[in-house]
């Protein structure tokens, strides 16, 4: 039982590590890592579903056995590129906010605003 | 022919040219490009919604794989209604974006500005009009990854830290919502929301569903900045450039709450949300919660702008409040009341802008005189503002009205009450505006300068837009009661 979860609670774990990263770290660059563990974490739990045990890829199928859906598959391709996208957009961000700032530290920023 | 694929083409058309916006590149050449763009979108929206309410929903399986297997763009009055709106607001904003983006971001950035904000436009309307659950996620990073971006192109350096707080929150938001869509389809198999609404009920009684729906309503929660959720709405409003903020505050917190709409009403259905669930015990009290400290927030604000995107965060609790009645005159209210705020604050965001094109300030300090200075532009601020606090004869007495009486229906009268006494906060805020700007004088005399014709052409073409249906109420809340009785499975 426990071990036929396994994935699921290494994704609870991985989650909630990635979310703590991301809201409580005020570094900015370890913030988007946490987000990055948030997000993989979510794709693991798609994969994770998918998987039929004994399955095979339903390609050129013909007699009845089991095979595994590859929609979830396809949905976290979809997702990974979003992931991407994100992180990028993330990162040109940082760059920019260190060129106006010189600093990644969350405190330290807000303090440079006040000045 | 075309006609069939109409569903379609109002996505393929921004999604499309905003790459081509790129390759364009000149300033003017782009913008009268994203300008015809918009126009366009705007004639097939107005068609869709006419096509809808004649002959009823809307059905258009992408690529001819028919749904539940391909994905479906399913369009019906509520859809329509918010897809409608989208497009008034985008092709009335792109005219004011000519001179006060000009102004506001760096001219070797127009071209990508207006790439994003036709992605954004995409995205939004991509949102709302697609019946498949994890097209709904794409869509939302789609306008989510270019907003963050828009933000971005903020003069202030604050923007940058403006829009990274608004990408953690929004993406954690996006996250939450992925994973919801992902506990549904582990339990039904099926993506398609016709076909998800169908096989959930079956399913109630798992704690899967309870933790699937928990984890969609907070994602969607966030990217609506539903109280207490709404942290990163204020510093993203305060600090983008005047268009992009008046664009993000009609359009995109608004396609949120819709999708709300639609996954609480059409997917998982009222019973078991409101029933099973209780989550109205949750919605009203939080909604009211929400108005009175954003209204209250709002009042203590130096920042015209800030103290608007406080008021939006109050005004979103409004919608709430009626989504909470599960009724059908709650959620007229509610749906009234998204499309008179959307065009109430890009009215009073787009005032703003003309101040900060003349000023280059949206500090409430640097409004004295304003009324003096820029009367034209005051006066659309004042009237607009009017519509803000809900005052008879604008669109956001129509609302409110609507609101009241389904607290009224539910014999709910401390509800309507605590309703109505938050309008006199939003006295308060719209009043200290007009207080600076009429009865304060400027330390220096300063002549009459009022913003280019088409930022007045914009931003009247909206105030006029208040008025107008808060005299003509019946199309829109006609179109409301129809959509809020398909939302609720109620036959007229």
């Amino acid at each position: 039982m426990t071990v036929g979860l396994f994935n699921y609670w290494a994704c609870v774990v991985l989650m909630l590590i990635g979310l703590y990263t991301a809201i409580a770290r005020p570094n900015l660059i370890k913030k988007l890592i946490g987000l990055g563990m948030f997000q993989v974490a979510v794709f693991l739990l798609y994969i994770s579903m998918g998987k039929v045990s004994g399955g095979t890829p339903p390609i050129l199928h013909t007699s009845g056995e089991a095979y595994s859906n590859p929609l979830p598959h396809v949905l976290i391709l979809t997702a990974i590129v979003v992931g991407i996208a994100t992180l990028s957009l993330g990162l040109a961000l940082v760059v920019r906010i260190w060129e106006a700032y010189q600093t990644l530290e969350e405190d330290e920023i807000v303090e440079r605003d006040h000045d | 022919m075309i006609d069939a694929h109409l569903p379609i083409l109002l996505i393929v058309a921004p999604l499309v040219s905003a790459p081509l916006c790129v390759l364009l590149r000149q300033k003017t050449l782009v913008w009268a490009f994203a300008f015809v763009v918009c126009l366009a979108s705007l004639g097939m929206a107005s068609l869709l919604l006419v096509r809808v309410l004649q002959d009823g929903v809307i059905s258009y399986a992408l690529g001819g794989w028919i749904a539940p297997w391909g994905i479906e763009y399913r369009v019906d009055v509520v859809n329509a209604f918010v897809l409608l709106l989208v497009a008034i607001i985008a092709a009335a904003l792109v005219v004011f974006a000519l001179p006060s983006a000009a102004d506001e971001i760096a001219a070797e950035q127009h071209y990508l500005f207006y790439a994003a904000y036709l992605l954004c436009f995409a995205g939004l309307m991509g949102i709302a009009i697609t019946g498949d659950a994890f097209n709904v996620f794409v869509f939302l990073e789609i306008s989510s990854l270019s907003s963050y971006a828009l933000i971005a192109l903020g003069r202030d350096r604050r923007a940058l830290i403006a829009s990274y707080q608004y990408l953690i929150m929004g993406t954690l938001g996006a996250t939450f919502i992925v994973i919801g869509i992902g506990l549904m389809y582990m339990m039904t198999g099926t993506l398609n929301m016709a076909d998800l609404s169908e096989r959930l009920p079956a399913m109630f009684e798992t704690r899967t569903a309870m933790v699937a729906f928990a984890f969609l309503s907070v994602g969607l929660a966030i990217k609506a900045a539903m109280f207490p959720l709404h942290a990163w709405l204020p510093n993203a409003y305060c600090y983008a450039p005047s268009v992009v903020t008046a664009f993000l505050a009609a359009t995109a917190t608004k396609v949120s709450i819709y999708a709300f709409l639609r996954f609480t009403f059409t997917v998982w259905g009222a019973e078991f949300v409101f029933e099973r669930l209780n989550f109205d015990a949750l919605l009203i009290p939080l909604s009211l919660v929400g108005i009175y400290a954003a209204s209250l927030s709002a009042i203590y604000q130096t920042d015209v702008k800030r103290l608007l995107a406080y008021s939006s965060v109050a005004q979103i609790g409004y919608m709430m409040l009626g989504i909470g009645f599960v009724s059908v005159t709650g959620l007229t209210g509610g749906m009234v009341h998204l499309f008179n705020h959307a065009m109430m604050k890009a009215a009073l965001f787009l005032a703003v802008g003309c101040v900060v094109l003349r000023v280059g300030s949206s500090k409430l300090a640097d409004w004295k005189g304003m009324g003096r200075r820029m009367p034209i532009t005051m006066a659309a601020f004042v009237l607009a503002g009017l519509s803000l606090i809900g005052v008879p004869l604008t669109v956001g007495f129509v609302s409110k009205w609507y609101l009241i009486l389904a607290a009224l229906e539910k014999g709910w009268w401390p509800i309507a009450l605590l309703a109505l006494l938050s309008s006199l906060l939003a006295v308060v805020y719209v009043w200290r505006v007009v207080e600076v700007a009429y009865f304060q004088r400027m330390d220096e005399p300063a002549p009459v300068k009022e913003a280019p014709w088409p930022m007045q052409v914009s931003m009247w073409v909206l105030t006029g837009a208040t008025l107008y249906f808060g005299l003509q109420t019946d199309l829109t809340v006609r179109v409301a009661q129809r959509a809020a009785m398909g939302l609720l499975g109620v036959t007229p």
